[in-house]
């Protein structure tokens, strides 16, 4: 393993995200603010909704832009950089292996996730108060959990990324990220699908669902939510099963 | 260190269409009926051996199989079978330490839009892990010799062709490799910076570093390498220095003759003229009347009017001693088509 090889890629990546910090800005903070706002406070004030929802509401919507902020970092660049502009190669060439090349995408994405997760709690807070009631009971138990949902939005990235093309990134989002969020229990607790109970099964399968839950439970304990022990196994399973099917496909994407 | 580069029985057997970078010119005549369907042979058990320090061309047409033998030797297509080795590593085995010694300039341009055209350099000396005063030090003396210095800071998105194509090499060069492969390096350059170009091949070169280029420019083949292989079908069709590969077309020059009327007693009276060595009709399948003879001759001009004395002509081609000739004389193929 290279260090220094390691560090000068991630380094580029650092550069490259610094230098469109405010369209990366927009796209991550923009439609999650815009949704808190509507259904957090337009809604709650007008009565339609409970003033407790506020607080269901926040965990899902950081769950929703850890996971779409992580994607969307890993995925975009991956999907131009290998097929369009092959701006890849010069790094694919780098002295160290190239699964390292996808490795350090994978912790940089994650690493923007966690930032964007971070960041939607004060700005939800902020923009929802008076009324939303967060209680970090176990932090050690809330930081795995948000490393957890992080590395799953960027495998998630690393195995969309390698596995479609430019032409099919409409389809990505209406096919696969648009099922996962509605269906994803970011906007209400699993428990809320009792009344469909195939559906509420067929759910399990979306990674998403862990990662909503996983964060309503360690930052609003006091609505139901899937067993914390739960929500580590799957997020555990579906970490090691997107990052190993992104590392195969970015390996044959990388060498024909 | 000096590195070479050998490669024995290189085979590579794509199953779906090959990657862009390895060239546009596969055709459905590389389709042959015992593989199964949409495999395509691009090299067939090619085997070379360049020395440390050369200038080493591979001139062939589109889909000869050079963009896939440069990838194979860079690491970017695993090969289906055979060997390469680049100094005293195997490429596929050892890719790191094969990474560390090459550089490339592949075949389209492959800048990091993302950055200028300084921190391409930059970067790029640091995945090789040159500490930062090196790493600036040649950045700036790269960007000068290749012209570059006015562009320095900008996005390398604006840039036209030939300024991506300068940069380009000018990266692969950034970590002073052992071995530079360039893939058609002057496609698309004006005159006057492939003249530099070729400047700085040959300077590079100088230095003891081995150089390995493709091209479908024979004039370019020519300029700069010290031995050519010429390959088509992702074989080796012929392998020597250019001026002895051109002395090796009988006679040298090339005359494409077309007759208005033409007989079999026509082609014997050909064969029977002072200095014709060897006559070729093209099996093209237009009308046997108007049919195309290639006369390989040691004299261009003024044979022709002693031809024409013999029947009338309808069209007369003159090639000089060329690589061009001696690709046609193997494959009946123009380097062009």
């Amino acid at each position: 393993m290279n260090w220094k090889t390691f560090w000068a890629l991630f380094a580029r990546d650092m550069r490259v995200a610094r230098r469109n910090l405010v369209p990366t800005l927009l796209q991550t903070f923009l439609q999650p603010i815009m949704f808190v706002f509507i259904f957090g406070r337009v809604m709650v004030s007008s009565g339609f909704m409970a003033a407790s929802y506020k607080s269901l509401l926040l965990p899902g919507i950081m769950a929703l832009s850890m996971i779409f902020t992580g994607v969307w970092a890993v995925a975009m660049p991956l999907i131009g950089e290998f097929q369009f502009t092959h701006e890849i190669e010069d790094r694919l060439l780098a002295p160290i292996q190239n699964d390292w090349l996808a490795i350090e995408k994978v912790i940089f994405g994650s690493m923007q996730a966690v930032l964007a997760g971070l960041a939607v709690i004060p700005a939800a807070w902020l923009l929802l108060r008076p009324g939303v009631e967060l209680s970090l009971s176990s932090p050690l138990v809330f930081v795995g959990v948000t490393l957890l949902v992080a590395l799953l939005s960027a495998s998630g990235g690393l195995t969309l990324g390698c596995s479609i093309s430019q032409t099919q990134i409409g389809l990505m989002f209406s096919m696969v990220l648009t099922p996962m969020i509605f269906f994803g229990c970011a906007y209400y607790p699993w428990s809320a699908l009792s009344n469909f109970p195939i559906l509420q099964k067929i759910v399990l399968v979306n990674p998403l669902v862990y990662a909503s839950e996983g964060l309503r439970g360690t930052l609003v304990p006091q609505f139901p939510h899937l067993p914390i022990l739960v929500v580590f196994i799957g997020l555990v399973v579906f970490d090691s099963l997107l990052l190993t099917i992104g590392l195969r496909q970015f390996r044959r994407k990388a060498v024909s | 260190m000096l590195a070479g580069i050998r490669t024995k029985d290189l085979r590579k057997v794509y199953s779906g269409s090959p990657p862009l970078g390895a060239g546009g010119g596969f055709g459905p005549r590389r389709k042959s009926k015992d593989q199964p369907s949409r495999q395509i042979v691009a090299l067939d058990g090619l085997s070379l051996e360049i020395e440390p320090g050369e200038i080493f061309g591979l001139l062939g047409p589109n889909g000869a199989g050079k963009s896939t033998t440069v990838g194979i030797l860079t690491t970017r297509v695993r090969p289906t079978g055979g060997q390469a080795e680049i100094g005293d590593f195997d490429v596929w085995a050892q890719q790191v330490a094969v990474k560390r010694i090459i550089g490339v300039v592949a075949q389209r341009p492959n800048l990091d839009f993302s950055l200028t055209a300084r921190e391409i350099l930059l970067f790029h000396g640091a995945y090789f892990g040159m500490d930062s005063r090196t790493r600036a030090a040649r950045a700036s003396e790269l960007l000068e010799r290749f012209k570059l210095t006015d562009r320095g800071e900008q996005l390398v998105a604006g840039f036209s062709g030939g300024m991506m194509q300068r940069l380009s090499i000018a990266r692969a060069m950034m970590h002073d490799p052992q071995v530079l492969f360039l893939d058609e390096p002057s496609a698309g350059l004006d005159p006057q910076t492939r003249l530099l170009l070729w400047e700085i091949i040959r300077e590079y070169n100088a230095s003891g570093k081995t150089i390995l280029l493709t091209t479908h420019n024979m004039e370019e083949a020519d300029a700069l390498c010290q031995r050519l292989a010429i390959i088509d079908h992702g074989r080796m069709i012929a392998l020597d220095t250019p001026t002895k590969l051109k002395a090796s077309v009988p006679g040298g020059f090339l005359l494409r003759l077309r007759f208005s009327a033409y007989s079999d007693e026509l082609l014997g009276r050909l064969k029977a003229l002072n200095g014709v060595r060897e006559v070729r009709v093209q099996e093209d399948g237009e009308m046997k009347e108007e049919k195309a003879v290639d006369v390989y001759a040691d004299r261009g001009g003024s044979l022709v009017s002693e031809i024409a004395m013999l029947a009338e002509l309808s069209d007369v081609h003159i090639s000089e001693p060329s690589l061009e000739n001696l690709f046609l004389h193997h494959t009946g193929r123009s380097l062009r088509e």
